[in-house]
């Protein structure tokens, strides 16, 4: 059986794989079936309306290029926001995708090493089940930090500028700058950057803890202010115990 | 095609068909020389992703070179231009001589082998162009992944039949390649359609985990290591040293290999006890690891020498030496004591590169090293260059491995004390400075090997008398 070509053939070849699918990727998957997987437009909330409707405010003459203008009359203006911003997501997605973003991002936080303060709360299943996590963006990699609470951490002229050449804003960053978001200018966002934005301002927009700003004290900066810090970080493990 | 086939079955009676109508030998050229021209592209756009790291990156600003895109052009030549074509190129030449029966079709030889290039072509115009897919080692396109597929099928269908003609007990390579076709079909459609088709979310990360690890598990290790023990024993002119081991090798590695998906994905949202399970399978493979290796320097035992004067032999006893390291290394980095400070860390990178620089490609350059020789039927141009290519691609290799290992215990410590994350960056720059030039003594390496191979072509006289290098079918 074990040198014979059936054995290799039926049990190694389609045998042991079957099994494998089946505890790795079908045990998951049954698990997680009562969990509705949600389109974008379900995904729409009013703290990513707010930014995308501040991207129009800030950058009407590329907004109006990129989406028109919204109608008259309250219910379609309405309708018409989220139809343009479910575009920009789906659009967003598809440039964090084709530009290898998640090679140096990761979408997770986990529970261990402190993650959970510098990026706020600990990933769940049901954050992921929607159209935007096919396939799942939790990336493999951090050159860059984690995004999953990226949205409202920064101001939209922060992200337009930050793009255009991450080392204005960061020093020695080794982000690759994306010109070809822009039509020449920062100020001067075209379809791609608006929507690359408007995916960036979603992560985590879902979150009771939005926005999630670094709630610790970097380390390097606690001589100055050690007492402080000390007590800070007294009271936040106290809140963990309870 | 049925033509082909009763011709194979009505000579398989005869004597034995000499190498030359067995072999297909341009097309192995072709397969090779393919598969350097992608090597070489990979390594180029490696160079650019390590110099935007470096903040040298002179392409800068111009959107088809953009980085994110050059980094999974990267990993795809690597892993489909490169890996994949230097492994049907061995195939077209392993195959034959083990069974003694051609392929099932030669015409289907060579539509396997342009509508590879193709698949291969249009993924890397697609990424280029920002159409990837957003599965890691499946950047491939969507509008590629079913061409892909009937490729993947068509192999298994030109190098089943020769198997599927031999009569009795089959040789450890064959193992090895058969269980092959059908793992690599399969994850390839696993792999590419479930996660972007069928789940979502969490799952579609278990699927994706499993993905990655069946790729480099189940397609590049199955294939590396029946190459081994089909040219280990040729060169060194003896025996494996103990069946029972390759029993345990192939076994243990089918049976381990495919479970440990998850471990690309600890502490995600996926359920911590699928976590353990495949923590535990990825320790056991190490074990199993161990008796594959204890196996071949058995086998080398005694011979020690022709590590010293046989180049070939030298390239796969140092990349087994790798596999060994690497897989040892795994064995710590897979729990979750290490994940905590690893995960998400050059570490994982200086893994990859080990493996797969350290290991396949080295036991592909021994291979082209050992072949190229018998393929033009001439002897290396020069020697030396292939000593360079050797000590090149070895330096390179150890100094950026070690080098990234470091780096990412530093980044995990950096991460894990709630530093700046600028600072975990900058701690960065001496570490990426010195795998650049690391890359670059790789590089040049295999400059020094293309020339060679140029020069060997061009102006060493055909030798068609020396039966020893030309005839290889009774080796
Ligand atoms: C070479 C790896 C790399 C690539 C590719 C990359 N980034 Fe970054 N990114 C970084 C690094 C490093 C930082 C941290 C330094 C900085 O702020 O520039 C960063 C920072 C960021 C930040 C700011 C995070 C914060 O709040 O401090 C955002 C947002 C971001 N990146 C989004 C993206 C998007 C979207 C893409 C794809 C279009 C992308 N990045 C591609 C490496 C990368
Ligand atoms: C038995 C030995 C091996 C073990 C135990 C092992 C284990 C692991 C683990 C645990 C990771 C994930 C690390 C992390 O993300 O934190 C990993 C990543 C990786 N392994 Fe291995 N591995 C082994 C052999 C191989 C082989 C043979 C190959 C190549 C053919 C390979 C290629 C890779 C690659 C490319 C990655 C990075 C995946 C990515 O892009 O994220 N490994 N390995
Ligand atoms: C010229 C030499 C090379 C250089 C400079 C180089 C550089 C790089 C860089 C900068 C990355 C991105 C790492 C990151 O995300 O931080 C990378 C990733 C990768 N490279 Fe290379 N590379 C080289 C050769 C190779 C070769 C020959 C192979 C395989 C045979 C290879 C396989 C990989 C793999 C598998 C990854 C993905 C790692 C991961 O996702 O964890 N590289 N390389």
């Amino acid at each position: 059986m074990f040198e014979s070509k059936a054995g290799i053939l039926y049990i190694a070849g389609i045998g042991f794989f079957v099994l494998a699918f089946v505890s790795n990727a079908l045990v998951p998957a049954l698990m997680y079936n009562d969990l509705p997987e949600q389109t974008v437009e379900e995904l729409i909330n009013s703290n990513l309306r707010y930014q995308f409707e501040d991207l129009a405010r800030r950058y009407p003459d590329s907004f109006k290029e990129a989406y028109g203008e919204s109608p008259g009359g309250e219910a379609e203006h309405d309708a018409w926001w989220n139809e343009k911003c479910a575009e920009a997501l789906r659009y967003g997605r598809k440039l964090y995708v084709g530009e290898g973003c998640w090679h140096c991002h990761s979408q997770f936080v986990r529970p261990v090493s402190n993650e959970e303060q510098r990026w706020g709360p600990v990933s769940r299943s049901a954050e992921y089940q929607n159209e935007l996590q096919r396939p799942v963006m939790f990336g493999t990699r951090r050159v860059g930090p984690d995004l999953s609470r990226e949205g409202g951490r920064r101001s939209n002229d922060w992200h337009t500028v930050h793009f255009f050449r991450p080392l204005d804003l960061s020093e020695g960053s080794p982000m690759p700058e994306y010109p070809w978001f822009f039509d020449g200018s920062p100020d001067k966002p075209n379809a791609r950057g608006l929507a690359i934005i408007t995916y960036v301002q979603w992560l985590g927009s879902w979150q009771e803890s939005y926005p999630y700003y670094e709630d610790y004290v970097p380390s390097r900066e606690r001589p100055e202010e050690e007492e402080d810090a000390e007590a800070d970080n007294e009271d936040a493990a106290a809140e963990d115990d309870a | 095609m049925s033509e082909a086939l009763n011709e194979a079955v009505t000579t398989s009676h005869e004597e034995v068909k000499s190498s030359e109508e067995l072999v297909d030998q341009t097309l192995v050229k072709l397969y090779f020389c393919t598969a350097l021209t992608f090597l070489t592209v990979a390594m180029l756009a490696g160079l650019l992703m390590a110099f935007q790291l470096i903040r040298h990156n002179p392409l800068r600003g111009i959107e088809l070179f953009s980085p994110g895109r050059w980094r999974m052009v990267h990993t795809n030549a690597i892993a489909y231009g490169f890996l994949a074509n230097g492994f049907i190129g061995a195939l077209h030449w392993i195959v034959p001589r083990l069974t003694l029966q051609p392929v099932f079709s030669k015409k289907l030889s060579w539509l396997i082998y342009a509508a590879w290039q193709g698949v291969v072509g249009a993924t890397a115009v697609g990424i280029l162009l920002g159409e990837a897919q957003g599965l890691e080692w499946g950047e491939t396109p969507v509008w590629v992944d079913p061409f892909a597929q009937l490729g993947l099928g068509l192999l298994a269908l030109n190098f089943m039949p020769p198997i599927a003609r031999m009569k009795g007990p089959i040789y450890v390579t064959l193992w090895y390649f058969m269980a092959m076709f059908v793992w690599t079909f399969l994850t390839y459609a696993m792999g590419n359609f479930v996660p972007e088709y069928f789940v979502t979310g969490t799952s579609a990360g278990a699927v994706g985990g499993l993905f990655i690890h069946d790729l480099v598990g189940l397609f590049v290790t199955p294939l590396g290591w029946g190459m081994m023990y089909y040219f280990v024993p040729i060169l060194l002119k003896k025996p494996i040293w103990s069946h029972g081991l390759s029993l345990v090798g192939f076994w243990g590695l089918a049976f381990f290999y495919p479970l440990q998906g998850i471990h690309h994905f600890l502490y995600t949202p996926i359920p911590m006890f699928l976590q353990y399970g495949a923590v535990v399978s990825t320790i056991a493979v190490e074990l199993v690891v161990t008796t594959v290796i204890v196996n071949f320097f058995g086998t080398l035992w005694g011979s020690g020498s022709a590590v010293k004067t046989n180049l070939p032999i030298r390239w796969f006893y140092t990349g087994m030496i790798f596999y060994f390291l690497t897989c040892l290394q795994c064995a710590f980095q897979v729990t979750l004591t290490f994940q905590k400070i690893i995960h998400f860390t050059d570490w994982v990178v200086g893994h990859a590169h080990m493996v797969m620089f350290g290991v396949f490609t080295m036991w592909i350059m021994g291979m082209m090293t050992y072949l190229f020789p018998r393929l033009l039927n001439r002897g290396w141009y020069s020697l030396k260059a292939c000593e360079w290519h050797y000590w090149l691609s070895t330096i390179g290799i150890a100094v950026m491995s070690a080098d990234l290992f470091l780096l990412g215990l530093f980044q995990g410590w950096s991460w894990a004390a709630l530093e700046p994350w600028d600072a975990s960056v900058e701690i960065s720059y001496p570490f990426w400075i010195l795998r650049t030039i690391a890359g670059l003594s790789m590089f040049a390496g295999l400059l020094v090997f293309l020339w060679n191979l140029l020069k060997t072509w061009t102006s060493v006289p055909e030798q068609t008398a020396v039966a020893d290098v030309s005839n290889a079918a009774t080796a």
